[in-house]
């Protein structure tokens, strides 16, 4: 992924004969040898500013006492070891038993919106691949809810999931599938995962359709001319031609949505106003809850560094897998 | 290849359920803008019982509308160029040299996007505040703040699309120009931003959508004066009232500048995740 194609053997800095005397040359070599790094100097530093020394932070954090009485001046916050993760992983305490709740809603949850987005994603990219009248209309209807921003398109799901005045309700109601006088509540109980779900695949579908696009694009048509001739039908040109030249695209593609899905926080933040009912109740709401609320900083912290373990865990994974799968086809 | 009529009544019958399921939201934001408030307090009803544009004129007042659409267009306006003008050194770098640690930096920088952003929110809330109160510079509440944070979550995905740009663009220019006794500078901006132009745009759009709709940060790292939309929307919900019409309204109007921007630039993001995603 992070490779370029680089054309040819890899080359030393400095230009082939043409640009001079050698005591010219040798000059231009040591300055050009450093001056990609000087042109990477501002986006390293950024990065590290913003991202790596604040992660760093974040774990020395996750080993202090770091509560309300130590947040003006956290020098003073005595150091408490592993403490934290202790709280973190005793499932058996109330703290450790909400988290491990919230950690399986959330692998449910990216499991699901994960696997509807992408399906989504491949029938219309593959629904679109033929030339028809109002194709391109379609291409940008789809895309639009990606190009939306999150809360304007939340705040509308919102609306329609009101119970006595939204659009769901209404439609079901007229659809005969709900009792119009005893409207089921959306955002709130056993429905609220439903409803996040919902918005979650609207809002990431139109990605993954943007990526599989772009992947078919670079499939032969002969390919598919090929297949025809064998007589293969929709479900086998699917499985034995679509499929296997996309694989590099849904390599990346799953991994991204998994890792952007799993770290959700928008969508639920805006959904239900803050703090999320129980049964929709996201590891990154449930940590900002825990941490904002009771002003528990080092937990909170704690916690966000588990989070990014087992994140960090199932992408080498995931990689080592489909790296290994990808050689052996 | 023919398709056959299964294919085609399939295609149909999937297209059209897509459709709907976009289009709902998108006509609910739209004409509930036009309804007037008694149409958004009682039962939804699919047109308006009159068409009015009066939400789009109470908007203004009922929450400082202006105040936030000015900060955020401040704030992602200057993360989108800020970012993209680093992000086009980096991928410079990385498309045309071969270095020590360029996988190491390309690896990197890819892998913060996968940090839980929970993670480093603590934090940067903590350093910004301390920072402030060392040497005054304002980080904390501030659009400063905010602005240097966004250019970070748009940078490493600009830099690897640009570098797929790059990459496209053959060296036999590059090397046209040093012949001309062109610098690597000089050969970037005369040679490679010129061919570079579209792709170069797609990436500037998609740092100002990433700012523009941020909310983590933007929900704990602002202040009243310093508050974007982001934040500011949720404020039609009042505990009195709920403006749903004004809260319609007012996503329109947040919407349209950057939804017209991607879709006009779309098939440049195609363009540039094919040359990212080949790879």
């Amino acid at each position: 992924m992070a490779t370029t194609t680089a054309p040819g053997p890899v080359r030393p800095a400095g230009r082939p004969a043409q640009d001079g005397p050698p005591s010219r040359r040798k000059r231009r070599t040591v300055r050009r040898s450093y001056l990609p790094y000087l042109l990477l100097v501002p986006a390293a530093l950024l990065e590290l500013g913003i991202h790596v020394v604040p992660m760093l932070v974040g774990v020395w954090m996750s080993l202090l006492e770091l509560t309300q009485f130590h947040i003006r001046d956290w020098s003073t916050a005595p150091f408490a070891g592993f403490e934290n993760y202790r709280v973190t992983f005793d499932f058996d305490s109330a703290t450790g038993k909400d988290l491990l709740h919230s950690f399986w809603v959330t692998a449910l949850y990216t499991t699901l919106s994960v696997g509807f987005s992408w399906m989504l994603g491949l029938a219309a990219a593959v629904f679109l691949q033929r030339p028809f009248k109002g194709r391109a209309l379609l291409r940008t209807l789809f895309l639009t809810p990606y190009a939306l921003p999150v809360y304007t398109a939340v705040i509308t799901w919102t609306f329609m999931f009101q119970r006595d005045t939204g659009l769901v309700n209404h439609a079901l109601d007229q659809l005969g599938l709900i009792d119009g006088a005893n409207p089921p509540f959306w955002l709130i109980g056993e429905n609220s995962f439903v409803a996040l779900l919902i918005v979650s695949v609207w809002k990431s579908w139109p990605f993954a359709f943007l990526c599989l696009m772009a992947g078919l694009q670079n499939v032969p048509p002969e390919l598919y001319e090929a297949s025809a001739i064998d007589g293969a039908n929709f479900w086998r040109r699917l499985r034995d031609v679509t499929l296997p030249m996309l694989r590099p695209v849904n390599q990346v593609l799953l991994l991204v949505l998994f890792l952007w899905t799993f770290n959700d926080f928008n969508t639920p933040y805006v959904l239900f106003g803050g703090s999320a009912p129980r049964q929709a109740d996201l590891i990154s709401i449930h940590i900002y809850q825990s941490s904002f609320v009771t002003w528990n900083f080092g937990l909170g912290s704690a916690m966000s560094v588990a989070l990014l373990l087992f994140l960090l865990v199932v992408t080498a994974v995931y990689l080592l897998v489909t790296n290994r799968r990808r050689e052996h086809a | 290849m023919r398709e056959s009529t299964g294919e085609r009544w399939a295609r149909r019958i999937v297209l059209s359920l897509l459709t709907l399921f976009v289009v709902a939201p998108l006509y609910v934001m739209l004409s509930s803008g036009l309804k007037p408030l008694r149409d958004v307090q009682g039962p939804f009803t699919w047109l308006p019982s009159r068409v009015t544009f009066q939400p789009f004129v109470d908007m203004w007042q009922t929450v400082p509308l202006g105040r936030y659409l000015v900060n955020s267009l401040l704030v992602a306006s200057s993360a989108a160029v800020v970012s993209v003008a680093i992000a086009i050194f980096a991928a410079f770098a990385i498309s045309r040299y071969r270095f020590r640690g360029r996988q190491l930096f390309s690896v990197t920088v890819l892998s913060t996007q996968m940090f839980p952003g929970i993670l480093f929110l603590l934090p940067l809330f903590l350093i910004y505040v301390n920072l402030g109160n060392a040497t005054g510079i304002e980080l904390y509440a501030s659009r400063l703040g905010l602005t240097i944070t966004y250019l970070t979550f748009s940078l490493p995905f600009s830099i690897w699309m640009l570098v797929g740009y790059f990459d496209s663009i053959p060296r036999g220019l590059d090397e046209a120009a040093q012949v001309d006794g062109a610098g690597p500078l000089r050969t970037l901006f005369q040679v490679i931003l010129p061919t570079a132009v579209p792709g170069i745009v797609a990436v500037t759009v998609y740092a100002f959508m990433t700012a523009w709709g941020e909310v983590l940060f933007a929900s704990v790292m602002t202040d009243e004066h310093s508050r974007t939309l982001a934040v500011g929307l949720q404020g039609y919900a009042t505990q009195y009232n709920v403006y749903w019409n004004q809260a319609m309204a007012a996503s329109v109007v947040v919407s349209i500048p950057v939804v017209i921007g991607f879709l006009a630039l779309q098939r440049y993001f195609v363009a540039g995740l094919t040359a990212g995603a080949v790879k």
